[in-house]
């Protein structure tokens, strides 16, 4: 029997998914390798048990935590598809304001509409597995570890700076032209595709498993940096100190 | 009794449709969109101009080119920054990749499958695998134009305040102009398609609103048309347009003339059917679409109709880009403060972004209208004049008509803020 895969989103813009399915000839491949039961953004749901559970989103409600834990509870395997899921994305921003704010600039001061804390990665409610990490997640990427998966392989993720990879791209440094850039301490894995498409790298990816702090102090020096202005740069779709790691 | 029918599938985001049908009679319609407010208006407070774009790209996938290149726009009319005729074209291009790419996805992957009874596209790759790869074909020539222009077919990286952080290969265009035109097969074997669904009759009218056709059909513009006569500046959208909360949405709902308006495919069609390609209104005609059009679930063929539009224009614009030569530019940079705004039509509908930013060129207050937002009030409007005319109909009839609806809109609740539930309540097995 094939496995079961489903797709499942949360608080977040299901440009993730929508990745999967750019993914065109081969996700017609893939569907003959795999049984995708649930995949809300494109077809009607059906409930049972699930090999794997690919979930996009941050976790925002006590709802949304709930239907994240009752997933849990009939995946085998759960992977965090993409940065929202896997390290709270863009929505990591709201740290940087008081959430009952937040709801009061939008609402007015209607009490049923004040619940509610920042926005959490899925590994804040459940244990992940696995994750795709990315804004959004590089279809490829996921590809490898769907196939690891299923060969019964850990997947592997770069362990390695986006500084290598653009390196090895023989791109010009970001910093050289007075911009701030996170490659040094974010995950590889994208061929530097901002800093080749003349952007920088903003972190979409996430820190690497185990950054060296005193080499990127020295670059930030050198550039008449600070550690708060990373930290700005960085709660672009990273969430700060503790929260930011994983349970796996 | 009581059916639900939860997490509406093959919608973007979720939204709950409530139908209380009791001895027979509709008691309460009302479309619930619970998905947990983002706050993209509030966190983008104290954010540099440079990195207004790429954040408010984040607010949804499937048109996240819309809100880059929207964001853009009023960040530019903020800051005093002009754009060259070469990004122009480039924006207008990438545009048209998105609304090919959205409304492929949309006529294919959501609302064939109402069409041909099955839940969804997967079902189709074994029986009606010619279908299912055209659509794949059209889908990856929209993103492969994103790609190009936009850097990503997702939160695109290219382009960027003042223009483009990188430009496309000339050769790259080329290719995409002789895919534009290999696709046309693809295209007519898709308008036989639909020309056979038969689109369920339903009638009411109401007012349509988007930008206005005066450089063409609407896309990027100048000013805000309806067709109960408004005509403004689009920068001044606040003018004309009413948000107000419902208790039963984290999304706001709004009006401008009436109780609830229009916007998308077919209010732009019916402010802009002169403004069409010559295919593109050939077709409309051929699928009984015209500036008339008052059924809401003639909002399907005005996509395809669209698709067929930015083709052909697509093709003319290539041509019109290599005619003059890709140069590299160099974007400027500006300091605040300054305000402004501006408005683009998204595959959904009108779309407006509006900025004020502080001496340092930092967000001090930002304001979002999205289509969906704008829809909602409309399509409950429909709901409630639509069940009254399905009584006669199986629950599961009525169920599937109302869900086809919903989809004919389109809605990205993403954007708007998330499952579509109908609930029937104290009905018998018909209502």
């Amino acid at each position: 029997m094939k496995p079961r895969i489903g797709f499942f989103d949360f608080t977040g813009c299901e440009g993730c998914q929508l990745t999967v399915l750019n993914l065109e000839e081969s996700f017609l491949e893939l569907l003959e390798l795999v049984e995708i039961v649930e995949f809300r953004e494109v077809m009607s749901s059906e409930e049972g048990d699930l090999d794997i559970a690919f979930v996009e989103g941050s976790i925002a409600t006590p709802e949304e935590a709930s239907r994240l834990q009752a997933i849990r509870a009939r995946t085998t395997t759960l992977v965090a598809l993409g940065a929202c899921a896997d390290t709270a994305g863009v929505n990591a921003l709201t740290y940087l304001h008081d959430p009952q704010q937040l709801r009061r600039d939008l609402y007015g001061d209607d009490p049923a509409r004040l619940q509610g804390g920042h926005p959490l990665p899925l590994s804040a409610h459940v244990t992940v597995d696995w994750r795709v990490p990315g804004c959004p997640i590089d279809g490829r990427e996921f590809l490898c570890v769907l196939q690891a998966l299923l060969v019964g392989r850990p997947p592997e993720l770069p362990s390695f700076s986006l500084c290598v990879e653009c390196k090895l791209a023989e791109l010009p440094c970001t910093f050289e032209e007075g911009r701030i850039c996170l490659g040094p301490v974010t995950r590889a894995g994208c061929n530097a595709l901002c800093i080749a498409a003349g952007d920088r790298c903003r972190g979409c990816r996430g820190v690497i498993d185990n950054p060296r702090q005193t080499p990127y102090d020295r670059i930030l020096e050198e550039h008449g940096l600070d550690a708060e202005e990373i930290l700005g740069q960085f709660r672009l779709f990273n969430l700060p100190g503790k929260e930011a790691r994983h349970e796996d | 009794m009581r059916i639900e029918v939860r997490h509406l599938a093959r919608v973007e985001g979720h939204a709950h449709l409530v139908i209380d049908a009791e001895k027979g009679e509709l008691a309460e319609c009302r479309l619930e969109i619970v998905e947990s407010p983002r706050f993209f208006e509030g966190i983008l407070k104290g954010r540099h101009y440079r990195d207004v774009a790429p954040i408010v790209a984040r607010i949804c996938g499937v048109c996240s080119n819309s809100h880059t290149l929207v964001s853009l726009a009023a960040t530019e009319n903020a800051l005093g920054i002009a754009v060259s005729d070469q990004t122009r074209s480039l924006r207008r291009l990438l545009a048209y990749g998105e609304i090919l790419q959205s409304h492929i996805l949309q006529i294919y992957f959501m609302a064939v499958p109402d069409y041909l009874g099955v839940a969804s596209i997967f079902p189709l790759v074994r029986s009606e695998r010619e279908l299912v790869t055209r659509a794949l074909r059209l889908k990856k020539l929209a993103n492969d134009i994103c790609l190009a222009v936009g850097g990503r077919p997702v939160h695109p990286v290219t382009p960027c305040v003042g223009g483009f952080s990188a430009l496309p290969l000339p050769q790259a265009l080329q290719e995409l102009r002789r895919r534009l035109v290999e696709a046309l097969p693809d295209l007519e074997a898709t308008v036989e398609l639909f020309a056979a669904f038969p689109i369920p009759e339903f009638v009411r009218e109401t007012e349509y609103i988007s930008l206005g056709a005066e450089d063409g059909y609407p896309l990027l513009g100048g000013t805000l048309v309806s067709s109960d006569g408004l005509c403004t500046p689009a920068t001044e959208y606040r003018t004309v347009i009413k948000e107000y909360p419902v208790p039963h949405s984290t999304a706001h709902f709004a009006r401008a003339s009436r109780d609830a308006y229009m916007v998308g495919p077919l209010a732009r069609v019916r402010n802009a059917h002169h403004r069409l390609s010559p295919m593109a209104r050939t077709v409309a005609g051929a699928l009984g679409l015209s500036a008339t059009t008052a059924n809401p679930y003639f909002n399907l063929v005005a996509r395809l109709v669209e698709v067929v539009h930015c083709l052909e224009e697509g093709i003319h614009l290539i041509d019109h880009v290599l005619q003059d030569g890709l140069r590299p530019e160099t974007a400027p940079s500006r300091n605040g403060p300054g305000r402004g705004a501006a408005a683009i039509e998204a595959p959904r509908g009108t779309l407006f972004h509006a900025y004020r930013y502080d001496a340092s060129g930092c967000i001090e207050s930002a304001d979002c209208v999205i289509p969906t937002a704008q829809n909602l009030g409309n399509i409950e409007s429909d709901l409630r004049a639509l069940v009254p005319t399905l009584l006669h109909l199986s629950q599961e009839e009525v169920t599937k008509r109302l869900e086809m609806l919903v989809r004919a809109y389109d809605p990205c609740i993403s954007c708007s803020t998330h499952l579509l539930e109908v609930r029937f309540d104290g009905g018998r097995g018909r209502m």
